[in-house]
């Protein structure tokens, strides 16, 4: 017998082998996990408001792997995809339309520019306040197309090869919807998007497709790749998708 | 024998572990693999742009998880596996005394007592049950979207995001741990430890 043992606490004695903390601890994980769940909304706010703080006073970049500490994430649903320059970038309009083009960068370019300044909102939950957008209005280009009268909707492809998004012809041609060229007052790198990408200012940032390609005018909405996958066609930031999120625009 | 001179004999080594306990860590530790794999390659900037294919991950991710309690739960039909969770849970007053231990960095044999299990790998075994709980329950409340009111989803995010973090930490120790130990790991690979280890690390344990 081992004399460091106290009595009772033998660990071969299940029935006297002192206090279940190991119970608690689980118990008590469980507990706290249903409280950050319940506490959430309060603590993320505190949260995103210092980590951004921080975030700016960072040189190593660390802050921007914590969850919601660096603004944007990067999404893709392609294995891999293309790098388009100056050079080898082009944007095509078909579809219903009675003139289809096809724009070069410079041709997008060349083309008034209006810049925007909104939240960008993930339906996942990020958010990335006032971020700048600047590119050419799509209702420009829906214009200069001469649109049918039959066409109803716009599906819009991207050159990742996989990614399609939709709007109606209506939602296409508001104001806040660009083609876009530069975010935060910078060409759009490839990770998020660029040389070109598409901006729908009042909804979830699933609509804005990253590497635009393609506008195709039709007669009928066709859902999106996310769509396809659940999520809603009309992605009105604050009503759709189950969440309440404040509007964008 | 020469022979038996170099290399210890058999009853030098005593079990630790039975088949079946290591066939729920070789589980449950691939499955904890491929959902930390997955999620850091929906999560960082750099692999995600590497690996891409985020409807894949994403499905990968979630039956990982879903599948990740379910071999610990299985075994729960074990009673070897029910004994050693017996032991796990319960705390003595030389556990308290190899916390403290390790509160202070105390390093001495002496001051670190400890039974078939020392009080850190119960608290882990605890605490990473609970976590994979946690994780679980706020993972399918982001999977299925209409199970929970509009707000929760978010919440749940958030739980999921920092808890996915601490639990990266947590594990890195965990196998931080087991590699400063071979002797540890042959234990949960073959089953047996030798006997002078057992006596050095858990002098409480008889086996």
């Amino acid at each position: 017998m081992n004399q460091d043992v106290p009595k009772g606490v033998s660990d071969e004695h299940p029935e006297e082998r002192g206090t279940p903390i190991g119970r608690r601890v689980f118990l008590g994980t469980l507990a706290l996990g249903a409280v950050g769940v319940v506490a959430a909304p309060p603590l993320q706010r505190g949260l995103e408001g210092f980590l951004g703080g921080a975030a700016d006073k960072d040189p190593t970049g660390l802050t921007g792997l914590l969850p919601n500490g660096g603004g944007f994430r990067y999404y893709s649903v392609a294995s891999s995809v293309p790098r388009k320059n100056a050079g080898t970038y082009r944007l095509t309009v078909d579809g219903l339309v009675d003139r289809p083009a096809t724009y070069t960068l410079d041709d997008l370019r060349a083309l008034p520019q209006t810049r925007m300044v909104r939240d960008v909102q993930c339906v996942t939950g990020w958010r990335v306040p006032d971020t700048p957008f600047e590119g050419v209005r799509l209702s420009r280009l829906l214009d200069a197309a001469r649109v049918r009268p039959t066409a109803k909707a716009i599906r819009f492809t991207c050159f990742d090869g996989t990614y399609t998004e939709s709007l109606t012809l209506d939602q296409a041609r508001r104001a806040d919807v660009l083609v876009a060229l530069r975010m935060q007052d910078k060409d759009i790198g490839h990770s998020h998007g660029g040389p070109v990408r598409l901006y729908v200012a009042p909804m979830y940032f699933y609509k804005s497709a990253k590497w635009l390609s393609g506008i195709t005018v039709t007669d009928e909405v066709r859902p999106g790749y996310w769509e396809e996958r659940g999520y809603d066609v009309d992605a009105w930031v604050g009503r759709s998708n189950g969440r309440d999120d404040d509007p964008t625009s | 024998m020469t022979l038996r001179a170099d290399t210890p004999p058999a009853t030098a080594r005593v079990r630790r572990f039975t088949p079946l306990q290591r066939w729920i860590h070789r589980t449950t530790a691939a499955l904890m693999g491929v959902c930390v794999v997955t999620a850091a390659c929906l999560y960082i900037p750099q692999l995600a742009e590497l690996v891409g294919r985020r409807a894949l991950v994403v499905t990968l991710h979630e039956w990982a998880g879903l599948a990740l309690p379910v071999p610990v739960l299985a075994a729960l039909a074990s009673r070897v596996f029910r004994a050693d969770l017996g032991r796990l849970n319960r705390f003595g007053p030389h556990d308290r005394t190899w916390l403290r231990a390790a509160l202070h960095r105390d390093k001495r044999r002496s001051s670190r007592p400890a039974a078939k299990f020392n009080a850190g790998q119960k608290l882990y075994a605890s605490w990473i049950a609970g976590a994979t709980l946690v994780m679980l329950a706020t993972g399918l409340m982001m999977w299925f979207t209409h199970l929970t009111p509009l707000l929760w989803r978010t919440s749940a995010t958030f739980v999921h995001d920092w808890l996915a973090l601490t639990i990266g930490i947590v594990l890195a120790g965990h196998i931080g741990m087991a590699l400063a130990d071979p002797e540890s790991r042959r234990g949960m690979r073959t089953g047996k430890v030798t006997r002078e280890w057992a006596k050095r690390e858990h002098p409480l344990w008889r086996p």
